[in-house]
């Protein structure tokens, strides 16, 4: 087409031209690879990256179940309240930012606009609360607090307010039935953390940025269950956000419901009993530190016997669950939580420990027959006992001579157990154990019951308790023996003299630790739920079981049941004739051993109770209050700190309970219809066709009724607990003359 | 193509009447580059499509009317073509000896935009704004009297048969014609243009057949150049930005990388067909900034996929292929150096703006020649085409 010598062309500038051409075509080359690269061969991860910029999501939050007590009674359910939102993608179509809508609603909601704007503006690091946390594609809640006829007002002139829905919403409740609290068993929500959510971001059951997460008790241990699963509609949105179409969508699903063992009447009649009796502790006297007992916290467990399951458990101090609902303000969160509260977030039966004192004694025992020391074998029962230069005292300076292990657990003698756990020192090698493993039988015996570490109930926190044997020691001396040493002195205060002693030889096991830890001092501690779980093991033939609070998980729609069946932790390392003896001792303390003048005129024929008290000395505070006590279906654990003996703190109380449950009346006759549990609870609520869970109504305030007739006949106790009411209502006079008056409060499940 | 009888030159063959004239083998229309031409609109249609495709969307800046960027565009186009039909009428020859009065009239131009008529838009002084919605940036047709007015310098000793190649001399006083609006241009300071006029500069030096020292030496103070306006700090933070968001796309997506990113993602989602035209959802969600203009390409990418933007591309390969048939046929180095300016010209800014969208360029406001929307672009470049369509009609007839 064309021929080169006619254009006259010099050589080096043809050459160079079709360099450019090269060039030119190369160039062109890249960009046509390079398109190739990007689309075809990396084109689907760009999909990907495409489809994740301009799909929005919005939440339909699931309905979280109910907790329900043994009997369907909700101890946490949902209440419908008329939630105003606005949508803030609509807000921003319009010319002022929605500016005018939200004074309009302003003023229907009878808020200031500012308030209102305040709502609906985002969070970010400038702009203080309040301001919105989430999504901005999801409706923003200015108000859930609004009336059915601001509702009405909004919906009919919805063209007046576009972009604001008033809708019903569940919000989180707890009822408390009958008066009972069980704050801290529940637990409580709070809306998840960032951190939450880029944690669980790629596990089955991630979080939505509405999401409320339990953050303790039974909301935070089933919460996965409880919570469902929320709906998600996505939108498809473009870089302004403004929604251009809609795309997969998934619809919500509640969340299942769990039954619990507890009895909400029950629980009532232990808060009650709990409270009450510190109360009445702080109006006695202490004679060690010449003030009235201060009783600042205490709990109380009630368990059945045979399965370890939970009816009742409650700590004192205490508060009202509801303050969480709808968001805790500032100062509720302080009082709560805040240096000066005296932290009433602490469930203090799986989260309070202390020295079991004299109802450590079971175990001392158990050790002892392990041991070789014969059942029957006359132990001194000296008022005193003395090592080195210390004199180790009994409990009142009592002597009974010569006696059996089992009038020892019954009179609770001190000495005989001090004289016991010495010898076995002595046994093992005394300060400076012999080669070879000393037999320690006090300490396995210890952990052989389970102490010193968590019972695996079903609530998170809990704590292990401590079982003070060598390893510990080591372990504790190891960890402080820097600072003892630094302020230790040999002639300074007790405190500075334990430290130098502590910097000197604490890995030691010394002759007084073994000797204190018989009877439950010095550096033991156990929890509650340790105890309960001990006892029930006693009243069951020797089985403990893993407490147990959750009973069944039950669906929205109520067609699948998941029971939670008991498990059985281990076997009590006692044979059968040591359990007969101990249960027989135990007894005893009830007809006629420390708790005796508390049980005047039980009717222990008919349900034999069994008892052990316990009065635990802490440095620098007053006494701690133990009474563990079993009958055949159940265990009743209780403990008040700084309260004096456990009987005399809790024996009332503790018998309270136990008439609530068997119903019996105060003249030692007992009445089957006023019985709560006679037998622990057999079976699950029913669940009807509609999914919902039948629960019976539950009297206004079960513990009220129990003491309802006190006056008539007064409590074999002395103190009447009618003398202190807890119950603040001024009502107190007629409803207790009144027939049994059925509750008028609706439950809704 | 009703207008093609004036597509005849006067003075070249004898006097026809009708369609005879338009097909008689020597005729004007005969003449033409088809297959450029061809390319030019089937680009410039494709254009139309992918802007409002890219802008129907843009209430915020169509003035509500969906149709206004495809109406625009459109005129500028048909106007476009109606300069390129003007020019091959006038011929580059005629135009040779107007060259001086067009440099002057652009350069008075871009001075002009650093007066208080200029606007500054995306950072850049370079428009010069009228009344009526009407605005202009004479540095597009600056590309123009460059790469004629260095031609003329360069070939015309040259085409005189006085020497084979220009001497030093005359390179020199080229280059110092081409200096002044260079260094106009840096004080907007539009980037992209110096850029693409130094690229015209080194294409026209080269086809000149200009010594290889000046061709080398071009080279090596581009360089130093780049350096210096680096180290010195003569460019703004944006556009420092810009390098950075180049060298690492991750740097800062919501931010300095945005574009970049978003570019490269409505790309490579479009896979093999594309989502379809309208279809795109980062065009949809106008989550490409600039999407009518400087990345025009990534509607094609996102809409009409490999098969789609592949075209376009090769599309461009047909012009610029043609442009360098063109340059290499021209009798005269005066044709052949305006060709190879504008195949510099054409290519640079074709691969630099497509580059940037791929992710292989940094990011500098080019648009892409024949389909981004802008008015003194889009004219600029039909001239170019209607000067190289000029150099293709008054060759030689071969035998």
């Amino acid at each position: 087409m064309t021929n080169i010598p006619e254009t006259g062309r010099t050589p080096r500038v043809q050459i160079r031209l079709v360099v450019i051409q090269i060039l030119v075509l190369s160039l062109l080359g890249t960009l046509g690879g390079r398109l190739w690269y990007l689309q075809i061969r990396e084109g689907s991860q760009y999909a990907k990256e495409a489809s994740g910029n301009h799909v929005q999501q919005v939440v339909d939050p699931a309905v979280r179940g109910s907790i329900l007590d043994a009997r369907g009674v909700a101890l946490a359910d949902n209440e419908t309240r008329l939630v105003v939102s606005a949508s803030r993608t609509d807000l921003l179509k319009m010319k002022d930012d929605g500016k005018a809508v939200l004074t309009k609603l302003a003023g229907v909601l009878g808020m200031k606009p500012k308030e209102v704007m305040q709502r609906v503006r985002l969070c970010d690091a400038k702009t203080p609360q309040p301001c919105w946390n989430g999504s901005p594609f999801q409706p923003i809640p200015i108000t859930d607090e609004a009336t059915p006829r601001q509702a009405m007002q909004i919906r009919e002139r919805s063209e007046d307010f576009p972009g604001i829905t008033a809708e019903p919403e569940a919000l989180r409740r707890y009822p408390g039935p009958g008066k009972s609290n069980t704050a801290q068993v529940l637990g409580y929500l709070s809306p998840v953390t960032d951190e939450e959510i880029q944690k669980a971001k790629d596990t089955n059951s991630p979080y939505l940025r509405s999401d409320q997460v339990g953050r303790s008790g039974l909301e935070r241990q089933y919460d996965r269950e409880l919570r469902g699963k929320a709906g998600v509609t996505r939108y498809e949105v473009d870089n302004l956000g403004r929604v251009i179409g809609k795309a997969k969508s998934d619809a919500a699903q509640a969340g299942s419901s769990l039954v619990t063992s507890i009895d909400s009447r029950v629980q009532r009649v232990a808060e009650y009993e709990l409270d009450n009796a510190m109360k009445i502790a702080r109006t006695q006297y202490d004679k060690v530190t010449g003030e009235k007992y201060k009783a600042d916290s205490g709990a109380v467990v009630v368990m059945e016997a045979k399965t370890g399951r939970i009816v009742a458990m409650a700590s004192a101090p205490t508060y009202d669950p509801n303050v969480w609902i709808g968001g805790i303000s500032a100062k509720d969160y302080k009082q709560l939580t805040g240096k000066d509260s005296d932290y009433p977030l602490l469930n203090r039966a799986i989260q309070g420990q202390s020295a079991p004192g004299s109802t450590f004694k079971v175990v001392s025992t158990a050790a002892a027959v392990q041991a070789g020391y014969a059942w029957d074998g006359g132990y001194p029962c000296t008022s005193s006992y003395s090592v080195g230069g210390q004199v180790f005292k009994n409990f009142e300076g009592e002597s009974f001579g010569p006696i059996s292990l089992g009038r020892a657990l019954e009179v609770s003698c001190d000495t005989v157990f001090y004289g016991l756990a010495d010898r076995e020192w002595k046994k093992d090698g005394g300060i400076n154990p012999k080669k070879g493993e000393p037999k320690d039988y006090f300490y396995k015996t210890a952990h052989q019951f389970g102490l010193g570490k968590q019972t695996g109930i079903d609530l998170p926190n809990e704590v292990t308790g401590r079982v003070p044997d060598r390893q510990w020691k080591q372990d504790y001396w190891k960890a402080n023996k820097d600072a003892w040493c630094k302020s230790g002195k040999k002639g300074g205060t007790y405190v500075e003299k334990i430290e130098y002693e502590g910097c000197l030889e604490g890995y030691k096991m010394r002759e007084g630790d073994s000797i204190n830890y018989s009877i439950g001092q010095g550096d033991t501690l156990l929890t509650p739920i340790q105890e309960a779980m001990i006892y029930g093991a006693l009243a069951n033939g020797g089985t403990e079981h893993v407490p147990t609070i959750g009973k069944a998980i039950i669906s929205a729609d109520g067609k699948t049941v998941k029971e939670i069946q008991p498990q059985v932790l281990r076997k009590l390392p006692i044979s059968e004739a040591t359990h007969k003896g101990i249960d027989k001792a135990l007894a005893g303390v009830i007809t006629s051993g420390t708790a005796a003048w508390k049980f005047k005129g039980w009717p222990q024929d008919k349900i034999t109770l069994h008892a052990k008290t316990g009065t635990a000395e802490v440095y620098g505070k007053q006494t701690t209050s133990w009474l563990a006590t079993y009958s055949k279906d159940y265990t009743v654990v209780m403990t008040i700190a700084q309260a004096g003996t456990g009987s005399g703190a809790s024996g009332e109380a503790v018998r309270s309970i136990y008439s609530a449950l068997y119903g019996v009346q105060p003249d030692g006759s007992i009445d089957n219809k006023k019985a709560l549990l006679p037998t622990p609870q057999q079976g699950l609520p029913k669940v009807k066709t509609d999914g919902t869970i039948a629960s019976p109504k539950v009297a206004k305030d079960p513990a009220k009724e129990l003491h309802a007739n006190d006056n008539a006949s007064p409590s074999p106790g002395g103190t009447q607990p009618a003398a202190t009411t807890a119950s603040p209502t001024s009502t107190n006079r007629t409803t207790r003359r009144r027939p049994r008056r059925r509750g008028s409060r609706r439950m809704l499940t | 193509m009703t207008g093609a009888g004036s597509f005849s030159v006067p003075g070249y063959g004898p006097r026809r009447a009708g369609w005879t004239r338009i097909f008689a083998r020597d005729s004007v229309a005969r003449r033409l580059d088809w297959p450029m031409l061809l390319a030019a609109l089937a680009l410039s249609a494709i254009g139309s499509v992918l802007v409002f495709s890219a802008t129907r969307n843009r209430t915020e800046i169509n003035q509500g009317d969906q149709y206004y960027f495809l109406i625009r565009h459109i005129m500028n186009t048909g106007i476009g073509f109606a300069m390129m039909a003007g020019t091959v009428w006038l011929g580059h020859r005629t135009l040779r000896t107007a060259v001086p009065i067009l440099y002057g009239a652009s350069v008075f131009l871009i001075l002009l935009v650093l007066t208080p008529l200029g606007a500054t838009i995306n950072g850049s002084r370079n428009w010069i704004v009228f009344g009526g919605g009407f605005s202009l940036q004479p540095a597009e047709f600056v590309k123009i009297t460059i790469i004629l007015g260095m031609a003329m310098m360069l070939a015309a000793r040259v085409d005189a048969g006085d020497k084979k190649y220009p001497d030093h001399r005359t390179v020199l006083q080229s280059l110092g014609l081409a200096a002044v609006p260079i260094l106009i241009v840096l004080l907007m300071p539009d980037l992209g243009t110096v850029l693409v006029l130094l690229t015209i500069i080194l294409g026209v030096l080269l086809a000149s057949g200009a010594s290889n020292r000046w061709v080398f030496g071009l080279i090596t103070a581009g360089v130093v150049g780049c350096i210096a306006i680096w180290q010195l700090h003569i460019l703004d933070e944006y556009q420092i930005n810009r390098f950075a968001a180049f060298a690492n796309p991750a740097l800062d997506p919501a931010g300095v990388g945005y574009n970049t990113n978003q570019a490269r993602i409505a790309i490579g989602s479009g896979g093999l067909t594309g989502a379809g035209l309208f279809h795109g959802s980062q065009t949809t969600g106008q989550f490409v900034p600039e999407q009518q203009t400087d990345f025009v390409f990534t509607v094609a990418g996102e809409e009409l996929g490999f098969v789609g933007a592949g075209l376009i591309i090769l599309l461009l390969g047909v012009v610029l292929w043609r442009a360098c048939r063109i340059a290499r046929d021209s009798t005269e180095l005066y044709g052949t150096v305006v060709a190879a300016g504008i195949v510099a010209w054409f290519a640079f800014q074709t691969f630099e703006n497509i580059g940037m969208t791929l992710g292989i360029m940094p990011v500098t406001g080019l648009p892409l020649p024949f389909v981004s929307y802008g008015g003194s672009s889009m004219f600029a470049i039909w001239i170019a085409v209607g000067l190289l369509q000029s150099i293709r009609v008054q060759r030689p007839m071969s035998a």
